[in-house]
């Protein structure tokens, strides 16, 4: 049986890690918010990007096939795979669960023709003692996250892409659903999917171009892949914070119901104690009282 | 037909303009263009300089680079790289990459130079600078 002492020494070291607990979860939620104002600020751009290109592809199209290589589809099997995940552990399930949707697909491909980029430090340190290779990380930005790391990495992709290195570029990363709801998803980046957001619109507008389409979607495409970069790295990161806030809210409400159940057994403890000392003092009087008599 | 144009100037990062306005003029690649109620549908690629837009007597501008500009329906979205407003400029940071571009242009650096690159970074202080400039 745990002495007095023992109980107490575990409630005061529970106690300590519930304050941990607590303020990263305070943290993880001030946080939080102002990734979800980003990602609202972001949409404006990303949304009017989406349309034009739709409508630039469907001008710009000519009889001979894609009207632009990055929108071209290519045969060959080399795929390459970007893995979001965060630098910091301590979120629940959040890197885990993006590392493993991306294992499956890495192991769908021969370790010769996938190609990894990984982005996060827990994907590098799960993968760099793996078999596979790593072409690129990028780690340690998360807290100054800014369009220019998106617009690196995108930039990379697409000369690689275009310099026949890879035939297929794929992103995998937590989207982010809602506070509490962080789904990893598969996302093809390269080729530029066909079925361009826009194109749901319909109506094809009939504008003067300047100076024609196939110039603008020249500066379009890269744009388009940078701010789809963009959004998957902020995606990634509120959902970081929330996976965190969740996680610290769980964790800091574990350490109060143990801090409950010792408690408990802290004030059992001594009301044994207190019980076993009167019963002891009562024998003695008792005792004594026999010996007068007697 | 409205009697008005509603812009919108958005970066990859934030809105930056929302508004009701006159008229609008705009640094296309191909040149600066005016906008006007009632202006047919078109579609071109930004180049980097000042962009101004009017309500009533009210003029603003704002140092933009790079991007698309699209006009539909008295309807004016662009979409820039950068875009800040008059007030936002930093004009010492602007001077100091105007002088810098211009070192790097002119050949007295040691710096192995990127000409394109050096060409656009003076335009973007130029272009900063002009817009700054209005203000006063």
């Amino acid at each position: 049986m745990a002495t007095l002492r023992d109980i107490q020494r575990r409630i005061r070291s529970v106690q300590s890690t519930q304050k941990i607990t607590r303020a990263m979860k305070l943290v993880a939620a001030a946080k939080l918010r102002r990734a979800q104002e980003r990602i609202l600020a972001a949409r404006p751009y990303a949304a009017k990007m989406g349309e034009l290109l739709g409508n630039l592809v469907s001008a710009a199209s000519g009889s001979d096939g894609a009207p632009h290589p990055l929108l071209e589809p290519r045969e060959g099997p080399r795929r390459q795979i970007v893995i979001v995940t965060a630098d910091k552990g301590l979120a629940g399930a959040f890197n885990s669960n993006v590392i493993r949707r991306a294992l499956e697909l890495v192991r769908q491909s021969s370790t010769t023709e996938v190609t990894l980029v990984v982005v996060g430090r827990k994907a590098r340190d799960f993968y760099r003692r793996r078999p596979w290779t790593i072409k690129r990380d990028m780690i340690g930005f998360w807290d100054r996250l800014a369009y220019s790391h998106a617009a690196e990495l995108a930039d990379y992709f697409m000369q690689q892409y275009l310099d026949g290195e890879v035939d297929e570029v794929v992103l995998v990363y937590n989207e982010f659903r809602s506070v509490v709801v962080q789904r990893p998803v598969r996302e093809q980046l390269l080729p530029i999917p066909r079925k361009a957001e826009g194109e749901t619109d319909g109506t094809a507008v009939d504008y003067l171009y300047e100076p024609n389409p196939k110039a603008i979607l020249d500066e379009l495409l890269p744009r388009h892949v940078r701010t789809q970069v963009f959004r998957a790295l902020m995606e990634s990161l509120a959902g970081e914070y929330g996976a965190r806030m969740t996680a610290m809210e769980a964790a800091t409400k574990n350490a109060k119901e143990m801090i409950d159940v010792l408690t408990i057994q802290f004030n059992k403890a001594r009301q044994e104690k207190i019980t076993k000392e009167l019963l002891d003092i009562v024998g003695g009087a008792e005792a004594l009282k026999q010996g007068a008599e007697a | 037909m409205a009697d008005r144009l509603t812009l919108e100037i958005a970066t990859p990062t934030r809105l930056v303009v929302a508004e009701t306005v006159d008229e609008i003029v705009i640094p296309g690649s191909q040149g600066y263009f005016g906008v006007l109620p009632g202006h047919a549908a078109f579609l071109t690629t930004l180049g980097i300089g000042e962009l101004m837009y009017r309500i009533g007597r009210d003029e603003s501008s704002l140092a933009v680079a790079k991007g698309f500009a699209e006009v539909r329906n008295d309807k004016v979205i662009v979409l820039a790289d950068t875009a800040e407003r008059q007030e936002e400029i930093d004009r010492v940071r602007a001077e100091r990459a105007r002088d810098r571009a211009e070192r790097r242009l002119s050949g007295r650096s040691d710096e192995e130079v990127d000409y394109l690159r050096a060409l656009e970074a003076l335009a973007r202080a130029l272009a900063r600078l002009l817009t700054a400039g209005r203000a006063r």
